[in-house]
């Protein structure tokens, strides 16, 4: 049965950012989210550039507001870029979704 | 270079041109008040830290260049908070520099520790723990870059202890943060914005802080007269125009004068410059000049459309913008439109009795005021109606000249703005004005103002009352008065003598203003206590959430509303 969450008629954006790899950046970024009362589906987030940089994907619901949510997110000083990533849509998520669920259903995973 | 975190700090505040810094001492900032021993720095000993950052608020505030302050860990962060956010909301350049404890004690619950990075993120520009001393050469010029550039902001570095007690070799210092230039418009933008001004027939410019911050007071005055186009200010603005100018329009918004919201209900062009439009400017956002096509600039990209989509948004710094448009723009004559403007001042004025009736009527004494400080006075004030008097009847004569918590509507903040301000601009007359309410939020850096003996002179409008909550219940909560009344008060005269500042309460059966005035000839601080109407509103009012059209005009009327 597909994840309700991850419906991919469900009209939703994916945002990727390049930010600066500290402690604190991502706190910056779900904060954000959340003072501002965003909506933010899900969050992927790898180092790149040997650790120095991040890059993040974010998915968020279409809404009128998505545009606001990119110029705020841009005003960061921790995100170097942002870009929408047109060729993801939540189906990209759901795939990572169904990896979790899988691991954890194997008993040979700890 | 061998030296510690500490004094490699110092070293970089000297740099940056920090000659004042407000604070208290603590355990986990030690190591640096160690270090400002002997330094070129003043360190000014506020009595708690949200005074140290409100003292700091209004160096920044009237000089409009980035202030520091000081606080030790734990408790002494978090006291910070208030100023920090209020710093935010208004946009005011300010660098909190917190003491935190050692980093192998970080995360321990350790004594005075408190998540201060967590705390302030959500309330700062940007804000940085540092981890090592050699990050300070970065750090500090950055974040005073930061600070000051584009739309200004705090900044807090949190300094483990260890960090400040580190011995480092040092070799060439950075260069001092300063403010980045914004990005020019391009000349396409600044055409289209012309031509809309010269299509429009009614015109209204709507001036928030930023024309302030950008230093664009005197050109967005000259592009008034040029575009014949009246201007309204946010209480941010106020200044920005001088209020006896024909095409000036006061505040708009939820304490407008009449005439003022209803000509924004008449125009057909609104022309918004480093405003955002608030709601306690634009009342019910559907209905806010709902006959206006809206061209909008700001320094920040997030403001444009944030609230209103404009047809035309251009960002970048006002001054360049406008200095742009005025080279482009011809001058031209609307002769209806500034005469409609007059029309609706001079049949909209606030209502009070006169001065000879009433003198301690508070926008009397507003306007008194005006008369009675110097030109280049500079005033402060707490939160609440005497707050929104000052803003309706003080006549503010320059950027500058009127310090106010705006966005966060802090009460507390009069006091340490005033002092300050004070250090900021010796020789200036300062005077703040508090209600009985708010003077009591920050009422302990009386002891501060009597060390330095400044010349502030602290008005407290007195009427036993939180007045606009007070307000707030008769009109929209049939009176039921809660927790709006003091049951008892002090002696505000008394409690400035044993302070060690001079103190008096008006006599309003005696020549008060004559009493006012000999009093704020006298130099250095004073506090003087002025009895008001209990009952006194701040009129019009526009209720919380509706157009800015259906304003409370009158008590009567008000109280048949509730």
């Amino acid at each position: 049965m597909p994840d309700p969450i991850f419906n991919p008629k469900a009209p939703a954006s994916v945002i990727e950012l390049l930010v600066r790899n500290h402690p604190g950046t991502m706190s910056h970024i779900t904060g954000l989210f959340s003072r501002r009362a965003f909506n933010l589906e899900s969050i992927v987030c790898v180092p790149v550039d040997g650790g120095a940089t991040s890059r993040i994907l974010l998915l968020v619901p279409d809404e009128p507001r998505l545009e606001q949510v990119e110029r705020q997110l841009e005003k960061l000083y921790d995100v170097l870029e942002l870009r929408l990533r047109r060729d993801l849509g939540p189906e990209f998520f759901a795939g990572i979704a169904g990896l979790m669920r899988q691991e954890a259903l194997d008993p040979n995973i700890s | 270079m061998k030296t510690t975190g500490a004094k490699l700090l110092r070293t970089l505040l000297e740099r940056q041109g920090i000659r004042t810094i407000p604070g208290i001492p603590g355990g986990a900032i030690l190591p640096f008040y160690d270090a400002l021993h002997g330094s070129a720095i003043r360190h000014v000993l506020a009595r708690h830290e949200q005074g140290a950052g409100f003292i700091a608020q209004g160096m920044a505030r009237a000089t409009g260049r980035a202030a520091a302050c000081l606080a030790t860990s734990g408790p002494g962060a978090t006291n910070l908070l208030t100023a920090i956010a209020d710093a935010r909301l208004d946009s005011v350049p300010l660098v909190a520099i917190t003491g935190q404890v050692s980093q192998a004690l970080i995360g321990t619950d350790a004594f005075q520790e408190v998540d201060t990075y967590g705390l302030t993120l959500p309330i700062t520009k940007h804000n940085f723990l540092v981890r090592s001393a050699s990050e300070l050469l970065e750090t500090v010029p950055l974040a005073f870059q930061m600070a000051e550039s584009g739309r200004p902001g705090p900044v807090v570095i949190d300094v483990p202890k260890d960090v400040q007690n580190e011995e480092i070799d040092v070799g060439l210092l950075p260069e001092p943060g300063r403010a980045t230039e914004a990005d020019p418009c391009s000349e396409n933008e600044i055409g289209a914005l012309a031509r809309q001004l010269m299509a429009a027939r009614r015109p209204v410019l709507y001036l928030g802080g930023g024309v302030i911050s950008s230093g664009a007071a005197g050109l967005a005055c000259s592009l008034a007269h040029r575009l014949s186009a009246p201007a309204v200010c946010t209480l941010m603005a106020l200044g920005a125009m001088p209020p006896s100018d024909p095409l000036f329009m006061g505040m708009l918004g939820m304490h407008a004068a009449e005439g003022t919201n209803l000509l924004l209900e008449e125009a057909d062009f609104l022309f918004a410059i480093g405003s955002r439009f608030d709601d306690r400017a634009t009342g019910r956002v559907a209905d806010f000049c709902p006959r206006a096509t809206v061209a909008h600039i700001d320094i920040d990209r997030a403001e444009i459309g944030k609230i209103r989509r404009p047809f035309l948004g251009l960002v970048g710094d006002a001054a360049p913008i406008l200095g742009r448009l005025l080279e482009r723009l011809p001058a031209q004559d609307r002769p209806g439109w500034p005469a409609r403007a007059a029309e609706l001042r001079s049949t909209h004025p606030l209502r009070h009795p006169p001065r000879e009736e009433e003198p301690l009527h508070p926008l009397n004494v507003c306007r008194f005021l005006g008369e009675a400080l110097p030109p280049d006075a500079i005033v402060t004030t707490d939160v609440g109606q005497h707050q929104m008097w000052v803003a309706q009847a003080y006549p503010v004569r320059r950027p500058r000249g009127l310090l106010t918590s705006g966005g966060l509507g802090t009460m507390g903040f009069g006091l340490p703005a005033a002092i300050g301000a004070s250090l900021a601009m010796p020789g200036r007359r300062v005077a703040c004005v508090s209600g009985d309410g708010s003077i009591l939020m920050n009422i302990q850096e009386l002891a501060t103002l009597a060390e330095l003996d400044l010349p502030v002179a602290v008005l407290v409008f007195n009427n036993a009352q939180l007045g606009l909550v007070r307000q707030q219940q008769e009109l929209f909560y049939s009176r039921r008065y809660e927790a709006s009344r003091f049951g008892s008060a002090p002696d505000f005269a008394a409690l400035a003598r044993a302070f060690g500042v001079r103190g008096a309460r008006l006599d309003p059966d005696g020549d008060p203003l004559a009493e006012l005035a000999a009093i704020l000839a006298s130099p250095g601080p004073c506090v003087i206590d002025i009895p008001i109407h209990e009952a006194a509103n701040v009129l019009p009012m526009v209720p919380p959430g509706a157009a800015n059209r259906n304003m409370i005009v009158e008590s009567e009327t008000a109280s048949s509303h509730a």
